[in-house]
């Protein structure tokens, strides 16, 4: 392991990385990996979570080839220095911010979205101009023997290095010296790596979970309107991995009155998206593991949760199975309420007033994305300033994971730094700064020995008041 | 440079805040993005002693344009400015939202115990780890503004008595050296070495008189320990035949006058540690070009400089040479470049401050997607059939064209 790391260390001196046509060298042979190989990675997902080719591509492969594609047409925009205005005052001279690579950076990724959390950060950390070391998760042990495998025979070795391997192999990694370590998982974990970052003074990138809540107000407005937001709940609880995604809707708040409503749209939604009964299951991901089960049937072992379910429950341990299920106001202080779900169990908090939806986001930390279903624009900004979150997205759900304009991280305990189109650029970046000075003319104020006069001169040059310095030279200030 | 990080605020504050609008593509249709500036919540800036007022308030400045709740920690090494931050920040500022903490390292550790929502650091690597591992364990993000030896390469063929002048600014004017960004140490070629030196004492004599330890103008060492840490590098054995001016000391009033070095051993302690303090050691080399090696074989620092009117040179030290900022024929002034990121890489330190910059990095920039019920698309829910999967491919590869023909069923599954 540390010889690898030695290489990418070496790789990196020679400055290989830093040029242009190797980014987009290595960004197009990723391109023809997904491309080539779109079969396998479809086979490896269906294999360790049960996705279909569908959901595959919308949330693995598309993505990806969206984002290769994305950055290669920008690279020589991103690379370029940005001009930095300079105060008269400094004349001559040139001000402007370069990004540069970081070195030599460690991506670790989760085993839920396999490939795009692995090859996302991939991406930016190429573009940039890095050498890297990437770790999958081996809770999802058939894609990352895929990228074990298959990334070698596309991209430059010397450079960009995948290691398989579980927790050991990750603390081994920790121990080592990196420029740049960007981590996505629990916030567990997430503890674990900026402690060990934290001895090498090693910036990190935490991309991390939390109960993302979806706030529903537009059952009452047109029938069309509810259906879709009914569409759109289902569509963003257990179209991705079943609800095992940083970005699932973890739990709905919806006024009291309003929730049998809500609660009928979602199972028609559900018999339509996913089929009738857990036998019928289809068009949906399977949960990972035994142990990811256990945790999730653990969490309805409770039996006044249990009482709460309206929908679904039946669990079927041999496929790793869990319908879709809904719960209606499970007791607030159980593990459901106070655990990220990460599964394809739905609670529904009812309130007296969709108002109230604030203070019940506000008493949970901060979450990676609040979703909220409403037309009432007054609602909207009082959402937007009176709640934090890495993201917001009104009237939708998922969907701007799709945007590459908006950055993509958490705030608070849901995480920090961010990712995605530029941000990915940036994230694995070090903006330099350069001034470039002229040797003249010379301001003698600036040197010792100290007068008042040269005090002066540096109030007033400080106040950038050119008029003033050009009077005090001529002699007509004194004070 | 506080007064000016005060109005630049004032005057474009709400300017930052506004949010910034983001472009939404084929993929979200129909849509509008747009990035929210909103306050972390309660931050902790923890400052330097060599820089005072400066290091704890600009810090604060930014906070506070971004909306923060915070607690400043002076450092106690600089006690009598510490006492007087605490007591004008009582008397003008609002103290349920803006709280002064004096104290040493007790207090320091009980206040890195706590929850915060960023912290920010100015100091040393040793202390930023103990700083940084204390934030991992509330996942707090922090700003790290560190240090490192801030070389200065000087080619010939410049004008060396501005050259000179600007590097006495930046080492011995700057606090007798004590700063983040002074010049640390010094690279020329052999040739050049000598009319360096003699420019050195030409200039130096005119700035501080034949009797610099008299000088009112230079600045004292903070403080015991650095006076002893100062010459401890200076008294080495293979060091002190190196000295080729200064090296005078009084130690009732802790200072050193202006000393410069020629050739100390690369391995010796003044060239392991960042000095920061008045001693300037050169390093002569064969060729300009053998600087940058030399540069990158250590670790990042914070500034580096270079006097040079060599264009391809220019270029290359750009290329080569990484640290937070570079500064091409002259030295320490980008700090006061409100449009310029300052902060470090690698162990000079994580984040950057100053004008805008500042306000960001104590805000967070939430993501904000609106979406209308309009053009619900019905491929992106199941049942999943070919047809469907087409068409997602057409959408996710932007193009209308790869649309069309999916829609008439011209494109492969």
């Amino acid at each position: 392991m540390e010889k690898s790391i030695a290489e990418l260390r070496e790789t990196f001196k020679t400055g290989g990385t830093k040029s242009i046509s190797w980014r987009k060298s290595q960004l197009k042979a990723l391109l023809q990996l997904i491309n080539q190989n779109e079969d396998s990675i479809f086979k490896a997902l269906d294999q360790d979570l049960g996705k279909g080719p569908v959901e595959s591509y919308r949330d693995e492969v598309g993505v990806l080839k969206k984002s290769v594609t994305y950055t290669l047409s920008c690279l020589e925009k991103w690379v370029a220095p940005k001009k930095a205005e300079v105060p008269l005052l400094f004349f001559p001279a040139k001000a402007e911010v370069m990004p540069q690579p970081l070195g030599v950076v460690l991506i670790f990724s989760s085993w839920n979205f396999p490939f795009t959390l692995a090859l996302d950060p991939l991406i930016g950390a190429i573009s940039a101009g890095n050498t890297v070391l990437l770790k999958p998760s081996d809770l999802a042990p058939a894609c990352m023997s895929f990228l074990v495998e298959t990334i070698p025979k596309y991209l430059d070795n010397k450079a960009v290095k995948v290691l398989a391997g579980g927790a050991d192999i990750g603390e081994r990694l920790l121990r080592l010296k990196w420029d740049k370590i960007f981590f996505t998982g629990s916030p567990r974990v997430g503890r674990l790596v900026m402690a060990a970052a934290a001895k090498h003074l090693t910036p990190v990138t935490l991309e991390l979970g939390g109960k993302s809540p979806a706030i529903v107000d537009t059952l009452s407005t047109t029938p069309s309107k509810a259906k879709v937001t009914a569409k759109r709940i289902v569509g963003g609880k257990w179209g991705p991995c079943t609800g095992q995604a940083c970005i699932a809707i973890d739990y709905v708040l919806v006024e009291e009155k309003l929730a049998s409503t809500l609660i009928e749209l979602l199972k028609k939604t559900i018999k339509r998206f996913y089929g009738e009964n857990i036998k019928s299951l289809k068009n949906i991901s399977r949960i990972v593991n035994k142990h990811q089960f256990q945790r999730l049937v653990n969490l309805l072992k409770d039996p006044t949760v249990a009482d709460s379910i309206v929908y679904g429950g039946s669990v079927d341990e041999e496929k790793l199975v869990i319908e879709p299920t809904i719960l209606l106001d499970p007791p607030l202080d159980s593990e459901i309420m106070s655990e990220e779900i990460f599964g394809p169990l739905l609670p529904i908090i009812t309130l007296k007033n969709v108002e109230e939806s604030i203070d019940f986001i506000n008493s949970k930390s901060n979450p990676l994305v609040i979703y909220a279903f409403t037309e009432d624009e007054t609602f909207k900004k009082r959402i937007l300033s009176e709640t934090s979150s890495g993201t917001v997205t009104f009237n939708d759900s998922m969907v701007q994971f799709l945007c590459d304009s908006l950055p993509f991280g958490g705030v608070g305990q849901s995480g920090f730094g961010r990712y995605h189109g530029k941000y990915s650029f940036d994230t694995f970046s070090h903006e330099k700064s350069i001034l470039h000075r002229g040797f003249y003319p010379e301001i003698e104020p600036r040197y010792p020995p100290w007068t008042h006069f040269k005090l002066l001169f540096i109030k007033l040059a400080y106040q950038f008041d050119y008029f003033g310095l050009i009077l005090l030279l001529l002699g007509f200030k004194r004070s | 440079m506080l007064k000016n990080s005060c109005k630049l605020a004032l005057k474009k504050m709400k300017h930052w805040m506004m949010p910034e609008k983001a472009k939404t593509s084929l993929a979200t249709f129909p849509s509008s993005a747009e990035i929210v500036s909103e306050p972390l919540g309660v931050v902790l800036v923890i400052s330097a002693w060599n820089y005072p007022f400066l290091l704890s308030l600009d810090p604060v400045i930014g906070a506070i344009a971004a909306g923060n709740a915070i607690v400043l920690k002076p450092s106690e090494i600089s006690p009598a400015t510490a006492s007087l931050l605490a007591k004008l920040v009582a008397n003008y500022m609002d103290t349920s939202c803006i709280k002064v903490v004096e104290g040493a390292v007790p207090e320091t550790t009980a206040l890195l115990e706590q929850k915060w929502d960023k912290i920010m650091y100015t100091g040393n690597g040793r202390i930023a780890r103990i700083v940084m591992a204390a934030a991992a364990k509330h996942l707090t993000p922090v700003v790290l503004e560190l240090g490192g030896k801030c070389p200065v390469i000087v080619d010939s063929g410049i004008n060396l008595q501005v050259a000179t002048r600007r590097i006495i600014a930046g080492k011995w004017g700057c606090n007798n050296g004590q700063a983040c960004i002074s010049p640390d140490y010094i690279i020329t070629t052999k040739d050049y070495a000598v009319e360096l030196v003699d420019s050195f004492k030409c200039e130096l004599e005119l700035f501080y008189g034949k009797n610099p330890l008299e000088s009112k103008d230079l600045s004292r060492v903070v403080n015991s320990n650095h006076f002893a840490r100062l010459l401890k590098l200076l008294d080495e054995d293979k060091v002190s035949s190196k000295i080729v001016y200064g090296g005078e000391r009084d130690k009732s009033n802790l200072k050193i006058a202006p000393t410069i070095l020629l050739d100390v051993p690369q391995d010796s302690l003044i060239m392991n540690e960042e000095i920061f303090g008045p001693l300037l050691p050169i390093i002569t080399i064969d060729k300009v070009e053998d600087s940058f090696d030399l540069i990158t074989s250590g670790t990042k620092p914070l500034a580096a400089y270079m006097f040079t009117n060599n264009k391809k040179l220019k270029e290359k030290f750009v290329e080569k040479v990484s640290a937070g900022g570079l500064v091409i024929n002259d030295t320490t002034v980008h700090l006061a470049e409100p449009n310029l990121p300052f902060g470090g890489v690698g162990d000079s330190g994580m984040g950057a401050y100053h004008g805008k910059f500042s306000f960001d990095t104590f805000s967070h920039k939430k993501a904000v997607l609106y979406r209308s019920f309009a053009g619900d698309v019905p491929l992106r829910y199941p049942p999943y059939t070919n047809g469907k999967l087409r068409l997602l491919k057409a959408l996710l590869g932007g193009s209308i064209l790869g649309i069309i023909r999916a829609l008439m069923g011209w494109s492969k599954a």
